[in-house]
């Protein structure tokens, strides 16, 4: 096998390695606190994909995930640690609920796109400010992204509870619910919406975008050496703005459909973590736009075992977070292997 | 294990006659009247918040020790996307008919929609304000008058009170919230009208440090009793209690955090209000819609009086509970004026508990300094 193959089966065999690891651990951990590991270990597969409406379930908690794991995985790829996705999925979700408010929205698919659109150019708004200040002003960007976060959802909550609140929503402060005809349904035959499907073609167009054009791979150089990219004339600025504000867009849209095809309304609930989620997926998919797929699967999985774990069980919801910490730290340890895995029958990376 | 064994006798019941006789012969006749039900209970916090999700947890625990019941729980679940998803697997995957999703923004649109999928469950929501005509039949929801646990609060704490100044952390300018505030003033005012209740809003229901702040800024302010209504009032009591001042519990009873501080509470008894809509799943009459209740129907409680609130303040308050509890008491009678001086219920009006207009509460008492 060639060094490139092995090292591709190596990227992914380190992860299953290390999940696996986690489930051990978690089963484990799960004995000692006197609950029968074999039981803990089967309801966690039926939990996660046991049957089809767990997969439904895995793949409905997943769809989010997936657009604000992009918030941090392209702004990476040009060399920006954007943590602040949940301020961009809280500006798409605002962006759409005021979309009704601003203009006459059409009904139906139409006036959807429209919301969607507003909600993709908040978010995209909010990356490229981060963007903006970092090359611009020199403010780190992880700092910023945290703190504008915090900002857009306290001005979220003031608009919503304030100027933009519908009297009738008395005890649950909201914007008015979206009309009928602009709410986004789901996908034929499942229990899931259709930010999935758009979930996944923002993954995949991500990751062709950097594989396979030249303003993708441009990025990756800023990202990779920002110094080499300024010698051979690339735009850096521009290049990473637009990479920030990409990666908005996606958190935005998130947040769209949060309002379009779950809450019917701006309001707190809107405000549940899941940018936060996306920062754990995008790391442990490494920031690779594809690998983002199968990892927020994975996640949305345990979120849907840990829902069976309690019900079946009785453990509390705490025990979900001590297999997600679980795997993630054995995730991340697991970089340490990369290139020391021996293969029978290969000689070392090192030797080759 | 229990669960192992629910899973057979779930199995059991599906299979048909000769399990069904099996699973008669495991409960006793009295019982046989009433179906065996499966439960689901959803909590948008932890079970053991000493608050708002605690109370319910609590009225669960006595669910799951009575024959025939068999009760799924959740904790931690968000009011998104996840809530349904956690409603349609206690349907499909735990075979649960009666669901209790208890927080306020579980209603509309997640229990709702779920609700529409599945006309054979029922479900009860805590605090929805059920229409008929608008929301389907097979939901409701319940809730009590705690304003009135809160009124009692207030007369304890006039009569503990020796600054005059008493405190309420608050979550957000709701009404459920403002009828609290309001209701714990009126309390305290009766017992000395030149009593002042200061209110801070913290802006969401489970904010632990900036209850903490509140708290402390509040008794930086003289002020020398609390109370509250955010999710888990655990910080607010502990800090409270940490500054020498009293507190009065709110949800559940949190005596145990604070015995030396901790005056009286108003505390939720979900048993009652849970037990009827569950009768009325197991013996097949119509769900009841819209369940409402206070001290007189058992939907509340006052925590026990600590050993340092005189005998004399107990007598007023337990005078007031009686007349509330023979119905004959008002909390919200005119004349009453709004903090900004504005009439808000005219001379001779006078609100019952069940009046439409306490729901949409928009407004803060004179007595209470804070704005909406």
């Amino acid at each position: 096998m060639s060094p490139r193959t092995l090292a591709a089966i190596e990227a992914a065999a380190l992860p299953i390695l290390a999940v696996a690891a986690a489930l051990l651990a978690f089963g484990l951990f799960a004995a000692w606190g006197g609950y029968p590991p074999l039981e803990v270990w089967r309801l966690l597969f039926v939990g996660a994909f046991g049957d089809a409406f767990s997969w439904q379930n895995s793949l409905q908690r997943a769809a989010p995930l997936m657009l604000t794991a992009l918030c941090v995985a392209i702004p990476a790829q040009a060399g920006l640690m954007v943590i602040g996705g949940e301020g961009a999925l809280v500006v798409g979700a605002l962006a759409t609920a005021a979309m009704p408010y601003l203009l006459a929205v059409p009904a139906g698919i139409a006036g959807t796109g429209l919301l969607l659109v507003a909600a993709i150019l908040g978010g995209a708004a909010f990356g490229a400010l981060i963007g903006a200040m970092r090359q611009w002003r020199g403010v780190n960007e992880t700092i910023s992204g945290l703190l504008l976060a915090y900002l857009v959802i306290n001005l979220f909550k003031h608009v919503v509870e304030g100027p933009m609140r519908d009297p009738a929503s008395l005890n649950k402060p909201s914007t008015r619910p979206l009309e009928e005809s602009l709410l986004i349904g789901t996908l034929p035959g499942m229990d899931v919406h259709w930010g999935l499907v758009w979930g996944v073609i923002a993954c995949a167009a991500a990751s062709l975008w950097l594989l396979l054009t030249t303003h993708g791979f441009a990025t990756r150089v800023v990202g990779g050496n920002p110094r080499a990219a300024g010698l051979v004339g690339l735009p850096a600025h521009r290049l990473v703005i637009t990479a920030c504000a990409l990666g908005g867009a996606a958190a935005g849209l998130a947040g769209g459909f949060e309002v379009a095809a779950v809450h019917t309304a701006a309001n707190a609930s809107v405000i549940s973590g899941l940018g936060y989620a996306g920062i754990l997926v995008s790391f442990v998919a490494r920031h690779q736009p594809l690998a983002i797929i199968p990892v927020a699967i994975v996640l949305g999985g345990f979120g849907a075992a840990g829902s069976l774990l309690q019900r079946r069980l009785g453990m509390p919801d705490a025990s979900v977070q001590v297999l997600l910490g679980f795997a993630f730290v054995l995730i991340l340890a697991a970089e340490v292997g990369r290139g020391r895995l021996r293969w029978p029958g290969s000689r070392s990376r090192s030797a080759a | 294990m229990e669960h192992k064994q629910w899973n057979r006798r779930q199995w059991i019941q599906t299979t048909g006659a000769a399990g069904a006789s099996l699973v008669a012969g495991a409960w006793p006749l009295g019982a046989q009247a009433q179906s065996p039900i499966t439960i689901g209970v959803i909590y948008v916090g932890p079970r053991d918040d000493y608050g708002y999700n605690q109370a319910h947890a609590e009225a669960t625990a006595k669910l799951k020790k009575m024959p025939g019941i068999k009760v799924v729980e959740e904790e931690n679940v968000p009011e998104t996307q996840a809530v349904q998803k956690t409603m349609q697997g206690m349907i499909s995957q735990d075979g649960a008919t009666l669901l209790f999703p208890t927080s306020f923004g579980y209603f509309d649109p997640h229990m709702i929609a779920i609700a529409g999928k599945n006309p054979n469950v029922r479900f009860s929501h805590c605090g929805g304000l059920w229409t008929a005509g608008k929301h389907p039949t097979n939901t409701g929801s319940y809730f009590g008058y705690i304003d009135e646990g809160q009124y009692l609060n207030g007369v304890i704490a006039g009569h503990m009170s020796k600054s005059k100044k008493i405190g309420f952390v608050a979550a957000k300018p709701i009404p459920q919230v403002l009828r609290n505030i309001n209701a714990f003033t009126l309390g305290a005012r009766s017992v000395d009208p030149k009593i002042t209740t200061t209110v801070i809003f913290t802006g969401d229901w489970s904010m632990p440090v900036k209850e903490a702040e509140a708290t402390n800024s509040l008794a930086d302010q003289g002020v020398d009793v609390f109370t509250m209504h955010v999710d888990g009032p655990k910080v607010v009591i502990e800090t409270a209690a940490k500054r020498g001042k009293f507190v009065c519990g709110y949800h559940a009873n949190q005596s145990k955090l604070a015995p030396a501080a901790y005056l009286t509470g108003a505390e939720w008894n979900w048993s009652s209000a849970m037990n009827s809509i569950i009768d009325a799943a197991r013996t097949g009459k119509p769900h009841p819609n819209f369940v409402r209740g206070g001290l007189k129907a058992g939907f509340i409680k006052p925590s026990p009086y600590g050993s340092m609130v005189p005998e004399a303040a107990r007598k007023n308050a337990d005078a007031i509970k009686a007349k509330m509890v023979a119905d004959q008491f008002d909390i919200f009678a005119g004349e009453l004026k709004d903090n900004t001086g504005k009439v808000v219920i005219p001379r001779g009006q006078a609100f019952k508990q069940t009046a439409i207009e306490l729901e949409s509460m928009n407004y803060l008492i004179e007595g209470v300094i804070g704005k909406i």
